[in-house]
C-alpha cells in the first residue's frame, strides 16, 4: 500500500461507486461529503458506506473530521456539499428529528442528558410516535384513557431498559445528578428506546466501567444479530474497535483515508503515519 | 383544629407537623390554606378601615377576582415558559387581543364604536382563537430564530398591538363588505355586552334597575333580610370572583394534563435542551408552536375574563408592558414549572403586591394620623434638613399604590433571588408522564423507595390519573 495520493483517491471513488452498486445490503451511504465552517474544511470529500446488519468502527486523530460527518448525517449540521444516503433515501440537509424519525438515532460524544428531567422522563421521552404527543389527546377524556394505557406499556419498557443499564437505582434521580458514566448508559439507553434502525454511537464508552462495557459490547453484538440493528460507532479504544469492528473506517484531516476489516486496518501504514508519524 | 372530644395529649408541634404534611401532600390544601390566609389579611383591613358589612364582601370579591384573573394569566405563562422555556414577554398584547376581538364580535352595530353584535360565547371564542391566531403569526418566524429573538418580537408585538388599539385610524373603520367596526382609539369600547354573571341576578343584564330575575330576588333577599346588605353590586362581584375560580380550576386540569403527558415531556426535554428533543424525533417546532398557541389562547381568555368582563370596558392603557412585568413576577414567585406554584404566586402576587399596596396607604393615615401631603417631592425631602420625616411619609402616602407597588416587588424580588431563586414551588419534581412512573418496577424494589417515590410523583394531586 504505498501508492500516491492521487491513485489512492481515484481507488476510494472506484471503492464508493462499487459499493454503490450493490447498495442493497447499505443501510448508509455517505458520498463526497464536504463541510466548510467560514474558511475551515472540517469534512473534505468523505465517501463511505456502512452494511446492514453491520457494527462498523470510525476511527481517526483528534480532529480528523468524524464528530463533524455524525453532525452532518444526523442533521445537526447541514453538509456543505456531498450525499448522504439512508435506507435508500436522500437524507442530507433534512431536519435531526426528520433524521431520527427516518430510523436513524445517535448519541453525543459528550453525553447530552436533559439535566432537570428524571431518569426515568428522559428514557420516556424516547420512543416514537407516543399518542400522548398530540395535545388533544393528552387532554380529552377518552383519548387520555389510550394515552394512560400506552404510558402504562412504555413504563415497563423503560424499567426493563433501566435494569438492563444497570442503572435503575437511579430512576427517580434527576439525569443531571448522574455521572459521567452514567449518563453514557442513559444516553445508549434513550437512543435505543426510539427503536432505531441505526444508531451511531459516539464514543459510548468513555467512562464507562470496563465491566459494563463487555456488558454493552454484548448488548450491541447481540442486538445487531438478533434484530439486525446496524452500528456506527466512533471510538478511541483501539481494542474495542479491533476486537468488535468490522469494517474500520479511519478519517484523517476530513478525509476517509482508509477502509477495510480490522486487521488490514491495523497493518495499514498509512493509518500508523496518521497516528503516530505526521501528527508528532 | 378543634379538639373532637376526645382527649388528645399530642403536643401542638405535632398536630403543625402534620398539618404541614398535608400541605406537602395535597395541592388544593396548599392553595386553600394560602387563600384562607389572604381572606383573612384583607378582612382585617377592612375591619381596622371599620368597612361595613357590604364594605367586607366587596373586598372578598375583589381578593377573589385579582386572585383568579391573575392565576390564569400566570398559569398560561408557565405554559409557555416554565414548561417549554418560550421566553413570551408580549402577555399584555395577547390578552388585549383577546378581549378587544370579543369586545368587537359582541359590540352593538348601532353603538359607538360599532361592532358586530354576535353573542357573547361567539365573542369569547372568537377572543381564544384570535390571540392564538396572532401567536401562531408570532411563533412562526421568530421559533426559527434562537430563544432570545422570541423574547424580542413578543415584546415587539405586544406593543404593536396596543399601539394598533390606539391609533385613531382604527377608531372607526369599514370592512370592505360594508360592516362598521372600530376600536375605539384612546377611548377604547365600552359598550359590549356586560358580565354575564349578571344574567342570574338581573332581568336585563345591562341595567340593574332593571329587575331580578328569581334567584336574583331570592339571593338578593336573603342578603337583606339576613345580613342586612343592600347592595346587590356586591353580591354579583363575588359571584363573579367564585365563577373565576372555577375557570382556574379547569385550566389548571388542563394544564395539569398537558404536562402529565408525553406532549409535556417533549415540552420539558425543549427546555432542557432542544437538539436531544430533535436528535430523538422530535419535532420540536411543531410542539413549540402548539404550545405558544395554546397559551395565547389562555392569555386571550383571562384578558376577556379580566379587563373585558371584570372591568367592563376596555382601554388600550390596560395593556402597557408593566402587565407583562406583573405576570413574569408571578410567576418567578410562585416557581417556574409548577402549575400549583403558578396559581400560589399568581395568588400571593395578587393579594400582596396588587391589592394590598391599594389598602396600605389608607392603613396607615388612619392608624398614625399621618396627612397624606404634600403632593410635591421637593416639599417632601426639603424638611429632611430639619430633621422632619413625616412630610417624605405623607408624600409616599399621597403617592399610592405605584410607587409603593414597585417597592415592594424590588424588595421581595431581592429577596427571592438570594434565598429561593426556584420560587415557592420551583423546586419540586412534577414528572411528566400520564401515569406514576415508579410504579411497574417490581424487582428490588424496597418498600421505604415506593413510598418516596410516590410522594414525589403524585405532586398534581389526583388530576392526573383521571
Amino acid at each position: 500500500m504505498s501508492n500516491t495520493g492521487a491513485e489512492i483517491e481515484r481507488d476510494e471513488r472506484d471503492a464508493a461507486t462499487a459499493a454503490a452498486d450493490d447498495a442493497d445490503d447499505q443501510l448508509l451511504r455517505v458520498g463526497n461529503l464536504r463541510k466548510e465552517f467560514g474558511g475551515i474544511t472540517a469534512v473534505d470529500g468523505a465517501s463511505f458506506a456502512v452494511a446492514d446488519g453491520s457494527l462498523t468502527g470510525l476511527i481517526g486523530p483528534n480532529g480528523a473530521g468524524k464528530s463533524t460527518t455524525f453532525n452532518c448525517i444526523t442533521g445537526i449540521h447541514e453538509p456543505t456539499a456531498g450525499e448522504i444516503n439512508f435506507n435508500g433515501e436522500d437524507i442530507a440537509g433534512l431536519a435531526p428529528n426528520a433524521v431520527a424519525d427516518r430510523g436513524l438515532v445517535r448519541t453525543f460524544q459528550i453525553a447530552r442528558e436533559l439535566a432537570e428531567m428524571t431518569v426515568l422522563e428522559n428514557l420516556m421521552l424516547a420512543p416514537k410516535r407516543q399518542q400522548g404527543e398530540s395535545l388533544y389527546r393528552s387532554v380529552l377524556p377518552t383519548f387520555r384513557n389510550g394515552v394512560i394505557e400506552e404510558e402504562t406499556e412504555l413504563r415497563e419498557a423503560v424499567w426493563e431498559s433501566l435494569e438492563f443499564f444497570e442503572i435503575d437505582h437511579l430512576a427517580e434521580d434527576r439525569a443531571g445528578t448522574l455521572s459521567g458514566g452514567q449518563r453514557k448508559l442513559l444516553e445508549m439507553a434513550r437512543a435505543l428506546m426510539t427503536d432505531p434502525d441505526m444508531l451511531l454511537l459516539d464514543e459510548p464508552f468513555a467512562g464507562v466501567n470496563p465491566t459494563l462495557e463487555t456488558k454493552l459490547l454484548d448488548r450491541i453484538n447481540q442486538l445487531r444479530d438478533e434484530e439486525g440493528l446496524t452500528f456506527l460507532l466512533v471510538e478511541h479504544d483501539m481494542d474495542i474497535i479491533m476486537e468488535h469492528c468490522d469494517p474500520v473506517i479511519v478519517m484523517h484531516q476530513g478525509r476517509v483515508l482508509a477502509e477495510g476489516p480490522p486487521e488490514e486496518i491495523r497493518n495499514n501504514e498509512r493509518v500508523v503515519d496518521a497516528y503516530f508519524g505526521d501528527d508528532i | 383544629m378543634s379538639p373532637d372530644g376526645s382527649p388528645t395529649d399530642r403536643l401542638p408541634t405535632d398536630r403543625l407537623d402534620g398539618f404541614r404534611e398535608l400541605l406537602e401532600r395535597s395541592d388544593a390544601a396548599l392553595v386553600l390554606t394560602a387563600m384562607a390566609a389572604f381572606y383573612l389579611l384583607f378582612l382585617s383591613i377592612g375591619a381596622i378601615l371599620n368597612y361595613d358589612l357590604a364594605g367586607l364582601i366587596s373586598i372578598l370579591g375583589q381578593v377573589t377576582f385579582f386572585t383568579a384573573v391573575y392565576a390564569l394569566v400566570v398559569l398560561a405563562l408557565n405554559l409557555q415558559w416554565g414548561y417549554a422555556g418560550l421566553f413570551n414577554i408580549g402577555i399584555a398584547g395577547f390578552m388585549a387581543v383577546g378581549v378587544y376581538t370579543m369586545a368587537m364580535l359582541t359590540a352593538p352595530p348601532t353603538g359607538s364604536p360599532p361592532g358586530l353584535g354576535l353573542p357573547i360565547s361567539v365573542g369569547i371564542v372568537g377572543g381564544m382563537v384570535a390571540a392564538a391566531l396572532i401567536g401562531l403569526v408570532t411563533a412562526l418566524p421568530a421559533l426559527r430564530l434562537r430563544a432570545d429573538y422570541l423574547a424580542i418580537v413578543t415584546v415587539a408585538i405586544s406593543e404593536i398591538i396596543r399601539l394598533t388599539y390606539n391609533s385613531p385610524a382604527f377608531s372607526t373603520f369599514t370592512l370592505p363588505g360594508g360592516i362598521a367596526l372600530g376600536t375605539g382609539g384612546a377611548n377604547g369600547i365600552g359598550n359590549f355586552p356586560s358580565n354575564p354573571v349578571r344574567a342570574i341576578y338581573f332581568t336585563d343584564p345591562s341595567s340593574a334597575a332593571s329587575g331580578t330575575t328569581p334567584i336574583g330576588t331570592a339571593v338578593f333577599g336573603f342578603f337583606e333580610n339576613v345580613l342586612g346588605v343592600f347592595r346587590s353590586a356586591v353580591i354579583v362581584d363575588l359571584t363573579y370572583g367564585l365563577v373565576l375560580a372555577v375557570v382556574v380550576v379547569l385550566v389548571y386540569t388542563l394544564l395539569a394534563r398537558v404536562g402529565n403527558s408525553p406532549f409535556g415531556r417533549v415540552l420539558k426535554a425543549i427546555r432542557e435542551d432542544e437538539v436531544v428533543a430533535k436528535s430523538l424525533g422530535k419535532d420540536t417546532n411543531r410542539f413549540k408552536i402548539k404550545t405558544f398557541m395554546l397559551g395565547c389562547a389562555l392569555m386571550g381568555l383571562a384578558g376577556v375574563l379580566w379587563q373585558g368582563f371584570g372591568t367592563g370596558a376596555v382601554y388600550p392603557q390596560a395593556f402597557r408592558p408593566e402587565l407583562t412585568f406583573y405576570i413574569f413576577i408571578a410567576v418567578i414567585i410562585g416557581g417556574a414549572g409548577s402549575n400549583t406554584g403558578s396559581v400560589l404566586g399568581g395568588a400571593v402576587f395578587a393579594n400582596l403586591l396588587f391589592l394590598l399596596p391599594q389598602y396600605l396607604p389608607n392603613i396607615i393615615e388612619q392608624t398614625f394620623a399621618i396627612e397624606a401631603d404634600p403632593n410635591n417631592f421637593i416639599a417632601a425631602i426639603g424638611p429632611i434638613a430639619a430633621g422632619e420625616i413625616a412630610p417624605l411619609l405623607g408624600y409616599v402616602l399621597n403617592q399610592r399604590l405605584p410607587a409603593l407597588r414597585f417597592v415592594f416587588v424590588g424588595v421581595l424580588l431581592v429577596y427571592l433571588m438570594q434565598n429561593r431563586p426556584e420560587g415557592l414551588l420551583g423546586h419540586r419534581t412534577e414528572t411528566a408522564a400520564a401515569v406514576d412512573l415508579s410504579e411497574g418496577h417490581t424487582p428490588g424494589t424496597g418498600p421505604s423507595q415506593a413510598a418516596d417515590a410516590s410522594g414525589a410523583a403524585g405532586g398534581e394531586g389526583g388530576v392526573d390519573d383521571e
